[in-house]
């Protein structure tokens, strides 16, 4: 009976120990905890460019998270790429002339997209556009303007 | 229990049994009749299908033709639920014991009574300890079955057996390995169980002399067929050659000792060496 | 010539035959479930050797994977200033592929290989016909308790080994290399998705739960009763595990994975 009761004892702990482990799997690994899902609402922005921005990269606003990127999608009639941001809910008092702009994180980082609040009286809400966006910089379009740029100071001095 | 148990009919009916074995032909149409509450004896050489009747009996091996009716019901046409419930009344001794190896003496001859009887556990401690006394093993019950030799672990399997007191027990070589005094004490102990508890059993086994001092009647079986049958009188005072020579042991006679085969020169010296 | 085919043929039938022995064993095994369920305590005894008996190699097996995941992530991660990743990259690869995986295979090692032997033995000592003359029948009886724990415990060991694996990488990237411990964990909780990594991660162990342990149980039921026969099936039991295994692991990732 003893070796019974050390076995039950065991194979309770087992099954604890598996339903810990996935309950941290879900809590503090994954995004769970946050929560994003269900106490967010939405908006869209619309870039020229994206750059290399990818679904679920972050949204800041001052350096702060506050939501992420939950759908890129190509509009085929303006030829712009309209980005759907989910924001949390906590954060719901953004003016409705916030400026939307894709950062790059460090030299070859990942992208994310930075939002600067305006000034204006109303807030954005669930399913507004965002009016005010800059694309994302694009690596080669820099080193190539840079290089024009370079070629016409040239250019002037021979003139 | 049924309505067929008048005691006058045999327990157990064999009509025109046929079973194979891939190619090999193991029972070629064999009927035999086990008497009620006698003890049966059925020999035959080494690899004739004793073991493999037994299971036929007992519902875990399906004949090819013929039937096999255990106290009128016949074993093949049971639904499942059915032949576990004929199974309840017959009893098995496997030749290698067949306990279950993870738990102990006790709990294997408790594990049928606790399975089906429903009885307290109090109950089941007096009924285990009073069948493992009957076969002499009341002192290794807190033994794990690896803790004991071949002997005592047939013993023992004997004991979960009959512990639910069934109407057949069926023994598979119950005397192998069995020391001279244990063989006296199980020679007893299938004859005092079947008169005392109006049991039937079904020894198989090839230890003529001992065998023949317990059976009622006997079956000789070979090549798939039945030799011969009859009271142990009748048999040792049989006039057939084959009887003759299994009961006395000869060597030379009908009974061929070897497994069959070509001829031996052929083997050696031909094409396929 | 025509006898290599009709070997082929043979090997081919005994491929297919064995394939519906498997297939009309496993209605049978979940046939047992209520009666299993009336007597829990024998559920208990197999999750004990399934389960707790393997928890040990699959917890130091997480913890070493993650350890060396996050020793490689690192080296990988900090030639292009991004070490800060070094959280999600480990997560990623334990919670979808490597904690179902290497937890599917060490378990078909483990406990997979003890099922089968203790059953084909059980088989060969004619425990299992001992029990079917007893009226008890034997599919019910050892191998329904033996499926369910499986079951259940595959994946919570594949849990057990993805947290420690976890852990195990931040123990070595944050404590050892120095990597930012809020960027480990904050990445990580940013770029896992609860549905689409860990749900899936779970579901991927649940399939292996369910393929190696009938594997196991089948191999063992249809084992030749002989040692030899026995220690052949073993050895099938984590050979077809594994292989099953890392081919449904393919299929699972591209359908949950592959957009
Ligand atoms: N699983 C099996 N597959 C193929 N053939 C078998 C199998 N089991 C038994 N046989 C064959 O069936 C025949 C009868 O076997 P069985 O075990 O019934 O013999 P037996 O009369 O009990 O012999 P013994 O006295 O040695 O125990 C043997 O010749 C054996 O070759
Ligand atoms: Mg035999």
């Amino acid at each position: 009976m003893q070796t019974n009761r050390t076995m039950e004892i065991l194979v309770g702990g087992f099954l604890l120990i598996g339903l810990v482990a996935l309950f941290f799997l879900a809590m503090n690994v994954s995004n769970l905890s946050r929560g994003v899902a269900g106490e967010a609402y939405r908006v869209t922005a619309r870039f020229d460019n994206v750059g290399s921005l990818t679904e679920r990269a972050k949204v800041t606003i001052a350096g702060v998270r506050i939501g992420r990127v939950e759908r890129i999608e190509y509009d085929s009639k303006t030829f712009e790429a309209v980005v759907t941001l989910a924001l949390d809910n906590r954060y719901n008092a953004l003016p409705d002339d916030t400026f939307a702009k894709i950062y790059t994180a460090g030299l070859l980082g990942e992208q994310y997209v930075g939002l600067e609040p305006g000034g204006g009286e109303s807030n954005l809400k669930e399913g507004d556009e965002i009016a005010f966006t800059q694309s994302a910089l694009v690596l080669e379009e820099m080193i190539g303007q840079f290089l024009f740029s370079k070629a016409e100071e040239k250019s002037d001095d021979v003139f | 229990m049924s309505n067929h148990s008048d005691s006058d009919s045999p327990l157990v009916r064999i009509r025109d049994l046929v079973y194979r074995r891939g190619r090999r032909v193991i029972f070629d149409g064999i009927n035999m009749d086990i008497p009620r509450g006698k003890v049966t004896a059925v020999m035959g050489p080494s690899g004739t299908g004793k073991t493999t009747l037994l299971k036929l009996i007992g519902g875990q091996l399906r004949p090819e033709q013929g039937s096999i009716e255990v106290d009128g019901e016949e074993v093949h046409r049971l639904s499942t639920r059915e032949l576990y419930r004929l199974r309840m009344r017959m009893g098995m001794l496997f030749q290698s014991g067949a306990l279950l190896t993870d738990i102990s003496v006790f709990d294997n001859v408790a594990y049928p009574l606790r399975e089906h009887t429903g009885l307290p556990e109090s109950m089941i401690r007096k009924l285990v300890l009073l069948k493992l006394e009957a076969v002499g093993l009341r002192g290794a019950r807190e033994l794990m079955p690896a803790e004991l030799s071949g002997g005592m672990a047939r013993r023992v399997a004997l004991a979960r057996g009959i512990a639910l007191d069934p109407m057949m027990m069926m023994y598979d070589e119950p005397f192998t390995g069995q020391d001279p005094i244990s063989m006296g004490v199980l020679l007893e102990l299938i004859r005092s169980l079947n008169d005392a508890a109006h049991m039937t059993s079904i020894v198989v086994s090839h230890d003529v002399a001992e065998t023949a001092e317990i059976a009622d009647h006997i079956y000789l079986i070979s090549d798939g067929k039945v030799v011969e049958e009859g009271e142990v009188a009748q048999i040792r005072e049989s006039e057939n050659a084959w009887t003759r020579q299994f009961i006395g042991g000869r060597a030379d006679g009908p009974v061929p000792f070897h497994y069959p085969a070509a001829e031996f020169g052929e083997d050696l010296f031909g094409e396929g060496a | 010539m025509l006898n290599r085919i009709a070997e082929l043929g043979a090997a081919g039938l005994g491929v297919l035959q064995g394939l519906g022995r498997g297939l009309l064993l496993l209605p049978a095994i979940l046939a047992g479930t209520l009666a299993m369920l009336a007597r829990p305590r024998l559920l208990i005894r197999q999750l004990y050797s399934v389960g707790v008996m393997t928890l040990i190699i699959i917890a130091v097996s997480g913890t070493f994977v993650g350890m060396v995941l996050s020793l490689q992530g690192h080296y990988i991660l900090s030639q292009f200033s991004a070490e800060e990743a070094l959280g999600v990259m480990v997560a990623a690869s334990l919670v979808r592929e490597l904690g179902p995986v290497v937890t599917a295979l060490l378990f078909a090692g483990r406990a997979g290989s003890a099922l089968t032997a203790e059953i084909g033995l059980m088989k060969a000592t004619e425990q299992l016909s001992g029990l079917e003359m007893m009226a008890v029948n034997p599919i019910h009886r050892v191998l329904t308790p033996r499926f369910w724990a499986g079951f259940i415990s595959l994946p919570l060991l594949a849990a057990v080994f993805s947290a420690l694996g976890v852990l195990g990488g931040w123990f070595v990237g944050v404590g050892l290399l120095g990597v930012d411990d809020g960027a480990y964990w904050t990445q990580m909780t940013y770029k896992i998705d609860f549905q689409g990594d860990i749900l899936n991660g779970v579901i991927k162990s649940v399939v292996f739960g369910f393929v190696c342990t009938w594997i196991a149980l089948y191999q063992g039921y249809d084992a030749t009763p002989t040692s030899e026969g026995v220690g052949q099936a073993t050895t099938r039991t984590v050979v077809q595990s594994s292989l099953v295994v890392l081919g449904l692991d393919f299929i699972l990732t591209a359908l949950m994975f592959g957009e």
